[in-house]
């Protein structure tokens, strides 16, 4: 087994940039304070949050009161449904509550537990077999007791991008505060939440070579959304809690990285990808590229195998040697294929054989080229008939 | 692996004899999502990842549910409406251990399977030997009896040369997080319930009460269900009599328990259908070996004749009185395990 390990998951997580480490460890030592405090070692944590803030609210070119910053894109996004549910049916009685099937888990549990436990109507746009949202049909399903609508910019399982500015225009028109998930998105796509029509925004760093454990919400100059960690007024009142100061400075470092390298890494990376696509679907039998050919992420492959054991899959590949991840899957080896998958139509022996592939700044050609060669032949020893 | 001492203190040994390692864990069935089988519970699952993260190893699940239920338990519950007392264990090793699980590994590129199993193998010009282990009293051969030379040519048995203190000492040399668990006996998917209330929980339909007579054909009484009596079983059979009586016969095809005295109690023959040989060759002429026909029944001397038609008859050297069908029938020469059959009379 090769100690050296190709990393094809940077859809689940990718490594800390060092140059976001050295920006961080200042404030874990010498400028450890905390940002409420009034005394001068206070004061200037204070200061480095707030050029945080600034910096993070030029990249979406938003206003600095329109960031806060969470624990996550999973604190993110509960913080944006349950706050803006609770405000908006407050507020309008609205209790309808827009999203779609192919959401990140965080958004579509919260969705489900509002509705069991306090009433709230949960419904599901349309998606075509490519997992986007067909904006056609969306204007029906805008009601006036809609109170927000949730949409996620590019999915981790399957790559596929939804038409963002589009959604945002439509919302808009009817006045429905419009909200997605851009976990995925830093990377690779536009942030400009003009330009998307967004009025509130979900970002998390470790997706972008940041630190674990932070995250963003934009949120448009609104009435405020009812806040749902309580307790000191840091964020403005919109999310209590002492600052998580090096974090905080990671993110809007790795932010300003992720963003200044953008097109040439973009660039760099789509014809890696679409040689993993090209070569997997012309000579590997019974596969199929899974979310839609092009509107997907310059670094996304996802497949579906006919007769294949995802968890075998996967395990198989990490003992060759390449870390790869189907987007769903659980350590405990729960056979359950992927409810995304599902949706798209896929049975459960196709859905049951997912493989993501997503590629980052240190892949290769050389690791690509290798994990080419070896999948062929695994896949066939585990699709063997031989086998029990 | 299995988050037990064996399965840990085994991946230890290869580790540190500077093997290439990766450890497989099965998530096998239970009787419901709320009882966990005993080899793969949720702590199960966390003691083999904390034991394979001290030892710096990766470890993979594999859900197994849908076949063990169809390849174990549907024919350990087959077996019990047919009258019959089956041991589940044997086909697990056979389809599940050294059949699906050890097809997976070699696919994902292992040479070499290894477990906690008390055995040993050998190789000579001749092929593969399954041997006893070192320690009579936790030999494992009996359930491997059904091994055959391109299982056998894959395994490694680390813990077969070792006694079970040795192993617990192992355990703690080797600090590992599971040395101090206690262990069960009872098979592993029965949820803690016994197999009465198992089959009950299942809704399967076992055979209803009927007749119990001796051996001379007399009425005695009635039984409550073959299901629910093994052969040489004493308690539970309800006729009036201060005798004691034991189980000596069920028949299936009649529903009939048929009871005896003590001394009525004893067998000297039975066959095997289609056995398994380890060495790959069927014998053709009879032979002698020890032959042991449950788990942990003591051996005894018997002479095997093979039929043509594959079958093999057992004429042991003395009776024994609990020669039940269902269960296995294994035979050893020396510290040799040759392979055994299930038993029919």
């Amino acid at each position: 087994m090769p100690k050296e390990v190709a990393y094809f998951d940077y859809a689940a997580t990718t490594p800390l940039d060092p140059d976001v480490l050295k920006a961080m460890l200042p404030f874990f030592s010498d400028s450890f304070g905390n940002p409420s405090s009034i005394h001068y070692a206070g004061q200037r944590a204070e200061a480095a949050v707030e050029q945080a803030r600034s910096e993070v609210s030029t990249l979406l070119n938003a206003n600095q009161y329109e960031i806060t910053f969470t624990s996550g894109a999973t604190e993110s996004n509960n913080l944006v449904l349950r706050g803006l549910a609770h405000q908006r049916k407050a507020q309008t009685g609205a209790t309808r509550l827009l999203t779609t099937a192919v959401e990140h888990i965080s958004v579509l549990r919260t969705c489900r537990q509002l509705e069991t436990q306090e009433g709230y109507i949960v419904e599901l746009l349309p998606i075509d077999s490519e997992g986007q949202v067909d904006v056609k049909q969306l204007s029906e399903y805008l009601r006036e007791d809609t109170a927000l609508v949730s949409a996620v910019y590019a999915n981790n399982e399957i790559g596929t991008i939804n038409p963002i500015a589009k959604i945002g225009t439509l919302c808009r028109e009817r006045g429905i505060p419009f909200h997605t998930d851009a976990a995925q998105a830093a990377n690779h796509l536009d942030l400009d939440v003009d330009e998307l029509n967004v009025d509130f925004m979900t970002l998390g760093a470790h997706k972008f070579y940041g630190p674990k454990g932070v995250g963003v919400l934009y949120h448009r100059k609104y009435d405020p959304i009812i806040s749902g960690q309580t307790g000191g007024s840091q964020e403005f009142g919109t999310r209590a809690g002492t600052h998580n100061v090096p974090s905080i400075i990671g993110f809007s470092e790795s932010l300003q990285i992720a963003r200044s390298m953008m097109s040439d890494f973009t660039a760099q990376i789509i014809p890696l990808r679409d040689k993993i696509i090209d070569t997997v679907l012309s000579q590997i039998p019974e596969v199929r590229l899974s979310g839609h050919r092009h509107h997907r992420l310059p670094n996304h492959a996802s497949f579906v195998f006919k007769n294949v054991d995802t968890n075998q899959l996967l395990a198989a590949l990490d003992v060759a040697g390449f870390a790869c991840s189907s987007g769903s899957a659980c350590k405990t080896g729960n056979p359950e294929p992927s409810p995304i998958l599902l949706s798209l139509g896929y049975t459960p022996d196709w859905a049951l054989g997912a493989l993501r592939v997503t590629l980052g700044r240190k892949s290769s050609k050389i690791e690509v080229d290798a994990f080419l060669l070896a999948l062929p032949s695994i896949l066939e020893r585990l699709r063997s008939e031989h086998l029990s | 692996m299995s988050g037990g001492i064996d399965s840990s203190v085994t991946a230890g040994l290869l580790k540190s004899e500077g093997y290439d390692l990766f450890g497989l864990m099965l998530r096998l069935w239970s009787p419901s999502p709320e009882i966990d089988n005993r080899c793969c519970s949720p702590a199960d699952l966390a003691l083999a990842q904390s034991v394979a993260a001290h030892l710096d190893i990766p470890l993979y699940t594999l859900d197994v549910k849908q076949y063990f239920k169809a390849t174990v338990v549907d024919p350990f519950i087959d077996g019990y409406t047919k009258g019959q007392t089956p041991n589940p264990c044997l086909n697990c090793n056979r389809l599940i251990r050294w059949g699906f699980l050890l097809d997976r590994a070699l696919a994902m590129g292992a040479s070499h399977m290894a477990t906690g199993h008390y055995s040993r193998v050998q190789e000579d010009e001749h092929g593969y030997k399954l041997l006893r282990a070192v320690d009579r009293s936790k030999d494992q051969s009996y359930v491997l009896s059904i091994l055959n030379q391109k299982q056998l040519s894959h395994a490694l048995f680390p813990l077969g040369n070792y006694t079970k203190d040795y192993v617990r000492q192992l355990a703690v040399a080797f600090e590992l997080p599971v040395a101090y668990r206690g262990e069960s006996q009872d098979l592993c998917f029965l949820g803690g319930m016994d197999y009465r209330a198992f089959l009950e929980q299942q809704h399967v339909e076992l055979p209803p009460p009927g007749p119990i007579m001796n051996t001379e054909g007399d009425l005695l009484g009635q039984h409550q269900g073959l299901a629910g009596y093994t052969i040489g079983q004493r308690k539970g059979i309800r006729i009036s009599s201060s005798d004691a009586y034991y189980v000596i016969q069920k028949v299936p095809s009649k529903n009939l328990l048929v009871i005896g005295t003590r001394d009525e109690l004893g067998r000297s023959e039975f066959i095997v259908k289609d056995p398994n040989w380890i060495s790959g060759k069927s014998p053709e002429k009879p032979f002698q070996a020890m032959v042991r026909i449950r788990y942990k029944s003591r051996e005894v001397q018997s002479t095997l004749i093979p039929n043509r038609n594959k079958n093999l008859r057992v004429e042991l050297h003395e009776p024994l009185p609990d020669i039940t069908p269902g269960q296995a029938a294994v035979f050893y020469q020396d510290e040799q395990c040759l392979g055994g059959g299930i038993i029919s009379l």
